[in-house]
């Protein structure tokens, strides 16, 4: 197992890098001279460009940039905002625990549901609780995001008036932002444990179970639940991305803190070292969970194993 | 959508006398299946809608008129106004073409440079292979349309540079999977056979290879559009797509919910639409993937995910 997770470890450092390329070239790929359009709208002689050129080591050979570049990713350096001034690391690290705990609650309330829809779906199968299911499954891949923000925001806070619209702090403001985000993904779960649980209650040890006189709640949780439950976590590690891009629209719309409504002002506001940091924040994140995610499916099924 | 699905549909089937017989078969599989159907209906009204929208207009969609402004729903106009008095009913049907044509420039780029790759891959195998799915992996660490952003940031905002972020970022689904295909199809005898009577490199790929990619790209395609009219929309929502006042289904719902307070329709009409859609797409989607892949026959509609 420990050889294992060191050959994982070692097997993602070329992604890694990858990303860190990509990012860097975002920078370089802009048409434009960097040093110009930091100082675009500034008047700036070109004497003046000239020595910021050759502040920001802007002569150099590309790849002397690039290891530069990583150093100084290696000590948390992300550079300036061209717009706030202020480090972009620091501002990452004020906004990046909103996002954090948005994506905690949201894939909390997702598993959940989607477990409990996806087992009452198989145990039920073919009833209308099973066909509940499938349509709860079916118009939560079908509702973009935004809209399912815009509609729950219309129905819960402006004519319920249940739940706030905007952001307030506190776990009732995560809630209407959560579901909007996880419905998507708990749809995606229902389908996936409902299709497992099928599978694994035809098996043999079901059949013991309940020829030993189990109640069905026993033999569905204790039994069967916890054999579909190992194919969701993969899920969950992939569905960790797309959480977090899908941040940048929710943030947005319920006027909330963190990285993903920093990306959109960042990029309406072309404060191009901003969007960089974001960008590999997220990214980063993502192999990262997606790597313990890999790790968490090895230690919870006995089943496989690695040398 | 990543790696998963995949291979052999087309290549598994038992070569019946003739081409005509498995897609004899597969269309006759997809006609008796009622919800695809029912999509493939709902779809074509839709892309009908897309080419013919600003014909079947009641209205200009770009008119103001300030003392019609935020009508509900009604016999005048269908679909009510907006904040500027223009009627919500025109600016759907107008706005169909960005929302749902615009989507298939992005698939079109997707598709082609994606197979390309995939098919350059799988077939040379080796270290090119290893580069290119490296490379693949490093833009899959950019998930949904954090790709899209980072295109974005480069080319700047507009529905064009929409376009192309998604079509760039769907690049990469696309050459996996064309990629898994070649890797199967690459050892299968009748394409050893095919490299033994001397058959030429570009011979071997149009006629002996290629045919296994282009069903799953079509498949592929479908669940494609759905994903890149939604991420297409989601920009134009956070409006890093198309300009006021040029009507599109996202950028309305964004303007929309500005007004929820006093006028629910105005963001109610666009959202419905883009679901409407999305769904149509859905069922043609699993419509097509039962009717092409044998392998799925038989079991209970579920699809794919993804």
């Amino acid at each position: 197992m420990g050889g294992y997770i060191g050959r994982r470890v070692i097997g993602s450092i070329p992604v890694l890098l990858g990303i860190t390329a990509l990012v860097f070239m975002i920078l370089h790929i802009i048409p434009g001279d960097p040093a110009q359009i930091m100082l675009f709208g500034s008047n700036a002689t070109p004497d003046q460009i000239q020595a910021l050129r050759r502040e920001l080591g802007l002569e150099r050979p590309l790849l002397v940039q690039y290891a530069d570049f990583l150093w100084r990713l290696l000590h948390a350096d992300l550079g300036m905002s061209f717009s706030s001034q202020r480090r972009v690391a620091d501002e990452i690290a004020i906004q990046f625990p909103a996002t954090a705990a948005l994506a905690a609650v949201t894939m909390i309330v997702a598993t959940v549901i989607g477990l409990i829809a996806g087992a009452l779906g198989a145990v039920y199968r073919n009833t209308w609780v099973d066909a509940a299911a499938r349509i709860f499954s079916i118009l939560g891949v079908a509702m973009p995001s935004f809209w399912l923000s815009v509609l729950l925001i219309l129905i819960f806070a402006v004519h319920l008036r249940w739940l706030p619209a905007l952001a307030e702090g506190g776990i009732r403001g995560l809630i209407l932002p959560a579901v909007s985000l996880g419905w998507g993904f708990s749809a995606i779960l229902t389908r996936l444990c409902r299709t497992n649980m099928i599978e694994v209650l035809a098996q043999p040890y079901i059949t013991t179970a309940r020829a030993k006189g189990l109640r069905q709640t026993s033999v569905v949780v204790r039994h069967a639940l916890r054999n579909a439950l190992i194919p969701a976590v993969t899920l969950m590690g992939l569905q960790i991305g797309t959480l977090l891009s899908g941040a940048v629209v929710v943030e947005s719309i319920f006027g909330r803190q963190g990285i993903g409504a920093l990306a959109v002002r960042a990029i309406l506001s072309k404060d191009f070292p901003m969007v960089q940091g974001v960008v590999l924040v997220v990214a980063l994140t993502y192999v990262v969970v997606n790597l313990a995610t890999d790790l968490a499916y090895a230690a919870l099924d006995p089943r496989i194993h690695y040398a | 959508m990543r790696e998963g699905v995949v291979v052999g549909a087309h290549s598994a089937r038992v070569p019946g006398p003739g081409l005509g017989r498995p897609a004899a078969r597969a269309v006759r599989q997809f006609l008796l299946n009622r919800s695809a159907v029912a999509g493939a209906i709902a779809l074509s009204l839709v892309l009908g809608v897309a080419v013919l929208g600003p014909m079947l207009a009641p209205y200009n969609p770009v008119r103001v008129r300030v003392s019609e402004r935020l009508r509900p729903p009604g016999t005048q106009h269908w679909l009510g106004t907006d904040q500027f008095g223009r009627d919500i009913l025109s600016r759907i049907l107008v706005g169909a073409r960005p929302t749902v044509a615009a989507p298939m420039l992005a698939i079109a780029i997707g598709a082609v440079i994606g197979t390309a790759l995939g098919t350059a891959a799988g077939y040379a195998g080796g270290a090119a292979d290893a580069v290119l799915m490296r490379l693949t992996e490093i833009l899959q660490a950019f998930p949904g349309i954090l790709l899209a952003l980072i295109v974005i940031t480069i080319l700047g905002t507009g529905l064009l540079n929409v376009m192309i972020a998604v079509g760039i970022s769907l690049v990469p689904v696309y050459a996996r999977l064309v990629r898994s295909v070649m890797l199967a199809v690459r050892e299968r005898e009748y394409v050893l056979a095919a490299r033994a009577i001397g058959c030429s490199p570009a011979g071997m790929l149009a006629r002996h290879m290629l045919p296994n990619v282009w069903t799953q790209v079509a498949v592929l395609s479908t669940t494609a559009l759905g994903w890149a009219i939604i991420a297409g929309a989601t920009l134009n929502f956070l409006g890093f797509g198309i300009r006021p006042p040029t009507p599109e289904w996202g950028a309305d719902l964004n303007v929309g919910r500005e007004y929820l307070n006093a006028a629910w329709w105005t963001s109610t009409a666009p959202g419905v639409a883009i679901v409407f859609v999305i769904l149509a797409i859905h069922f043609v989607g699993d419509g097509l993937t039962e009717a092409l892949d044998p392998a799925l026959r038989g079991q209970d509609a579920g699809g794919s995910g993804g």
